[in-house]
């Protein structure tokens, strides 16, 4: 009898778990089940050529033409409300169930919302194509638009919509944008772009709601100020859908807990992308990360582990990008409070430098804007002094 | 048939962008030369700022792979070829060829 994996996710993450379970020679059923009813498709675009009308849903497709041959049955629009652990099978919103011998969970994350910010036509949060469906339709008719978050994302969103000729303002609690991933120094500089582009940041300020009827018409800060705006984007994280394993058996932190190659608390199931913590060596914790990268690269290792291959974990290299205002940001390796940030080419002023973060006289991480091609070859070498857990 | 540089300007293991409409990427991989269409089919990145790993580029900015001699997707994201580009050395200096398809490639 024919075994059955059912990888639960079909974006990024899901579908390299379906690729990678191919390429490992499984070849036994693959059920793919996706709470959206679009086919895989790759989300970095929705904030930037998507949002800017400049790709359309065909270039932000994620399926390749030979995808045929891995005879995957889909179950799209179906959402996953439990998981049995014990039957191994996994219950579906419509009543359902798939059994399986092996799971996959890739479920993602969404968008954190401002509480009680819903209700109000022309808030957007940014996650899904039919989020940057809306937000584009919107945006198109819109003048003024406030970005709650000054992260990637409402940094991102900030960028397209002044190319589309928006009034912009972006309001961050903390002091520094960015300060979490790439330092308080840097994090400055990168923000310093919005300013080069017309784009108003105000930082250190909270927002205490939003006001309007029926349709928002302005952003109310904690110190009394109103922010007009016709459109308001709340790019303030994600959280991990696991609501649906609560009962499941399998053990959940900030995510799925999984041991360093992807495996969960329960035989037979595995983790990955974004709804995945994953046992980090280096950082002696559960790390759950929401990149790209990851997402595409993770799955391989859980999906050997969940066929019963050996071999040792991974110590990927964590890496990022960003595109804002035309400038290339690209980030990779593991910085930490304290780390010593170095200037290697460039210049901030010019909006083209290369820094690299050092710990003990060792460089840990690298920032680029503007330079690809240094950037690439530091990138590799983090990747080469990366030790191999034994 | 376009100049590019002397080949000392072009050492093993390195690249230059020949810019244009659709701008070229050469590389120099231990004394033979490949070109290929600079633009990843993925996105919007220049392969000629990528990782050279044997007869292999690697995009700068999502790792896609090209075989640089028959243009072909080696590693994705990418899903659509490049093109490949005839290159002649002639008394010391490169030149690709725009859009004659390098020998042997499909
Ligand atoms: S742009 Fe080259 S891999 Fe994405």
């Amino acid at each position: 009898m024919s075994t059955t994996i059912a990888v639960v996710g079909a974006s990024l993450a899901g579908l390299s778990a379906a690729r990678a379970l191919r390429d490992q020679s499984y070849d036994g059923r693959i059920v793919v089940i996706g709470d959206e009813v679009h086919a895989p498709y790759d989300r970095p675009p929705l904030s930037k050529e998507f949002l800017a009308g400049t790709a359309s849903r065909q270039d932000i497709a994620l399926g390749a033409p030979d995808d045929e041959d891995l005879q995957l049955e889909w179950r799209l629009g179906t959402t996953a409300v439990g998981l049995d652990s014990l039957g191994r099978s996994v219950r579906l919103a419509d009543g359902s169930a798939v059994r399986a011998d092996g799971v996959v969970l890739a479920t993602g994350a969404r968008a954190r919302r401002l509480p009680g910010g819903d209700g109000l036509d022309g808030v957007h949060v940014l996650r899904s194509l039919d989020d940057a469906i809306a937000l584009r339709e919107d945006l198109a008719v819109a003048e003024r638009l406030v970005v709650i978050g000054a992260g990637f994302i409402g940094a991102e969103v900030a960028a397209t919509a002044r190319t589309l000729g928006l009034d912009v303002t972006v309001v961050e609690t903390q002091p520094v944008p960015l300060a979490g991933p790439l330092g308080a120094d840097l994090g400055a500089v990168c923000a310093q772009l919005h300013a080069d582009h017309g784009t108003r940041l105000l930082v250190g300020t909270g927002v205490a709601g939003l006001v309007g009827t029926g349709r928002v018409e302005a952003v109310e800060l904690t110190d009394g100020t109103r922010l007009p705006a016709d459109v308001v984007v709340v790019g303030i994280g994600a959280a991990p859908n696991t609501e649906w394993l609560t009962h499941s058996g399998v053990a959940l932190g900030n995510g799925v807990l999984t041991d360093a190659r992807g495996a969960t608390t329960v035989p037979g199931v595995v983790a990955v992308g974004d709804c995945a913590a994953t046992w980090s060596v280096a950082a002696g914790r559960h790390v759950r990360t929401e990149h790209w990268t990851n997402a595409l690269e993770q799955p391989a290792t859980a999906t050997a582990a969940l066929l019963g291959a050996g071999g040792p974990a991974p110590t990927p290299v964590p890496y990022f990008w960003s595109d804002q205002y035309g400038a290339r940001i690209q980030f990779a390796g593991s910085r930490r409070e304290g780390d010593v940030v170095r200037l290697v080419e460039g210049s901030f002023a010019d909006r083209s430098f290369l820094v690299a973060y050092e710990r003990d006289g060792h460089p840990v991480a690298v920032l680029g804007m503007n330079q690809p091609r240094l950037f690439t070859r530091w990138r590799r070498q983090l990747r080469s002094a990366v030790p191999t857990a034994s | 048939m376009i100049p590019v540089c002397p080949t000392t300007a072009l050492p093993p293991g390195e690249a230059i962008r020949v810019e244009g409409d659709e701008p070229i990427a050469v590389f120099n991989v231990d004394g033979e030369f490949y070109a290929i269409d600079d633009t990843c089919t993925h996105q919007d990145a220049s392969l000629a700022d990528g990782w050279l790993d044997g007869c292999a580029v690697e995009c700068p900015l999502h790792a896609s792979c090209f075989d640089l001699r028959t243009g072909k997707v080696s590693g994705p994201p990418a899903k659509t070829p490049v093109r490949t580009h005839r290159v002649v050395v002639a008394d010391g200096v490169v030149h690709v060829q725009p859009g004659v398809a390098a020998e042997g490639a499909a």
